[in-house]
């Protein structure tokens, strides 16, 4: 038999720190717009879910002192961002931000995650899975994403991506040989 | 010959990782209950299927449909339809489990490869070498519960191909004929395509404890920082009198990468990679690496350090019925 384990970088806690003072309102108004934003330029995501196009994920990046819920909502999401559990969610996956931003740009396998602990489902876990994969199909690329929203900043926001993620190991964007195909 | 790699893929986009890591094949299922991998968010539509079979081919690649659980009585025409559809999209070939369905595939599309899916159990000549006269099956998938000498004696008797699992999720029992997951479930891979579907899954954390749950049944409880495995019956660890212990197996994956010279010279033409049911990058890390080994033995090169323990079920693995100690 043979062991190993996967090393996953957490986020810097003074960085961290500061999230804590950072008004939720205004945060979960840009998250519903970004996360519609996507499911515009991938229609796919939502239809993937199927029956389980109207339940609540709560998303808890565990380095994080907020949570987000994604309320599916039949293809026009809604995320906020909560200080704690708002406890009305049908499947909570939780897991560092990076592991979540690994997960979401096919860096890491969801299921080797979840092996070695890195990643912790609850509740529903046929939508979790549902989820997993329908957003592991839509090859997304948030900080493209993000870079489509920006205008004129596009270029820089890129750049600013790519320096982040050499520095800090954190998958924040697709594989440059992922997106060649 | 070169032994063909042949990769599952459970979307459209782990299609695409496949095809670009350099499988040779990709194997995958519609989005219903006509495949054994029938899980929430995994599979193809029609239109998807077509896709991919194009997306495959101008790359090089086949596309293997399968098409493998047990038709129900006066619903065989949602099994006739998947077949028909298949060869419409273009597939190379389709795998298939059901005697009846074959004589289907046999008769009404008899242009169409059909493979013998492992969910048949077929496990001696005799039986492969009837399936091929019966119905034309060019290809076997051997069950996971033979060692490589048995696979050798089947390959000196039969002038079928046969296709043996190398990589992941290790089904211990002779499939096509386990019901484990109905009992506590309900369902079970042969009528619905899934054993232990998720939908009948919880985990909780009980203290310091992950507890999972199949059925309300509970099937593991592992303490913080143990590897957490899936809860399937036979991989379960259990109370019995005063013994607790894994009744069948460990929560282990198969991966028989040290052992593809044996497979080789004991006349096998294809390794398949199970997990249509795993990431794009899990397809893309196991292909990559297979097919590494795989050029490096046509080129007489010693094989590369496995890199895949990580992908493992209980981030361990064992190489199975392959090697008899296992039994």
């Amino acid at each position: 038999m043979q062991q190993s384990n996967i090393q996953i970088p957490t986020f810097p806690r003074s960085a961290a720190l500061a999230l804590r003072v950072l008004p939720l309102l205004p945060i979960s108004a840009s998250l519903t717009a970004f996360s519609r934003r996507i499911t515009k330029r991938s229609p796919g995501l939502f239809r993937r879910l199927g029956e389980y196009d109207r339940k609540r994920f709560i998303l808890d990046p565990t380095d994080l002192p907020i949570l987000l819920r994604l309320d599916a909502n039949g293809g026009i999401p809604i995320t906020t961002a909560h200080r704690k559990d708002p406890g009305d969610g049908d499947a909570k996956i939780a897991g560092s931000l990076a592991a979540l931003l690994g997960l979401v740009h096919g860096a890491y396998d969801g299921d080797a995650l979840f092996f070695s602990r890195d990643l912790v489902i609850e509740g529903d876990t046929a939508a979790a899975l549902a989820l997993r994969n329908a957003i592991d199909d839509a090859e997304l690329d948030l900080a493209e994403e993000i870079a489509a929203f920006s205008g004129p900043l596009a270029r820089p926001v890129r750049r600013l991506a790519a320096l982040a993620q050499r520095i800090t190991g954190v998958a924040l964007m697709r594989p440059e040989e992922a997106m060649s195909w | 010959m070169v032994m063909e790699i042949v990769c599952p893929a459970g979307t459209p986009a782990a299609l695409r990782a496949a095809v670009k890591a350099g499988a040779h094949t990709v194997y995958c299922g519609f989005a219903d209950e006509t495949n054994a991998r029938n899980f929430p968010g995994l599979n193809f539509s029609r239109a998807e299927m077509t896709e991919g079979i194009a997306f495959a081919h101008s790359h090089g690649s086949k596309v293997l449909v399968a098409i493998n659980t047990f038709p129900r009585a006066g619903a065989e025409t949602i099994w006739h339809s998947a077949v028909s559809d298949a060869h419409a999209a273009g597939a190379d070939a389709v795998i298939l489990a059901d005697v009846g369905l074959l004589a289907y595939a046999a008769e009404d599309h008899s242009d169409l490869r059909r493979h013998l899916s492992v969910q048949a159990a077929a496990a001696n000549a005799d039986v492969i070498n009837f399936y091929a006269e019966a119905f034309g099956v060019k290809r076997v998938v051997l069950p996971r519960v033979l060692s490589v000498q048995e696979i050798a004696a089947i390959n000196a008797d039969t002038d079928v191909e046969t296709e043996v699992f190398v990589f992941g999720g290790l089904c211990v029992m002779a499939e096509g004929r386990c019901s484990l997951s109905s009992y506590a479930t309900g369902l079970s891979p042969n009528m619905n395509g899934v054993c232990s579907p998720a939908t009948h899954v919880e985990y909780t954390q009980e203290g310091g404890d992950l507890a999972a749950r199949l059925g309300g049944y509970t099937i593991h409880r592992v303490a913080d920082g143990e590897p957490a495995p899936y809860p399937t019956l036979c991989k379960g660890c259990f109370h019995a009198g005063k013994k607790t212990g894994h009744v069948f197996e460990d929560a282990v994956s198969l991966n028989a990468e040290q052992l593809l010279p044996q497979l080789r010279d004991a006349g096998v033409t294809a390794l398949k990679i199970e997990g249509r049911q795993r990431s794009r990058s899990y397809v893309s890390q196991v292909v990559k690496n297979f097919r590494a080994a795989v050029d490096a033995l046509e080129a007489g090169r010693t094989l590369p350090e496995g890199m895949l323990a990580r992908l493992a079920e209980g981030q361990a693995s064992t190489t199975g019925a392959y090697r008899k100690t296992w039994r």
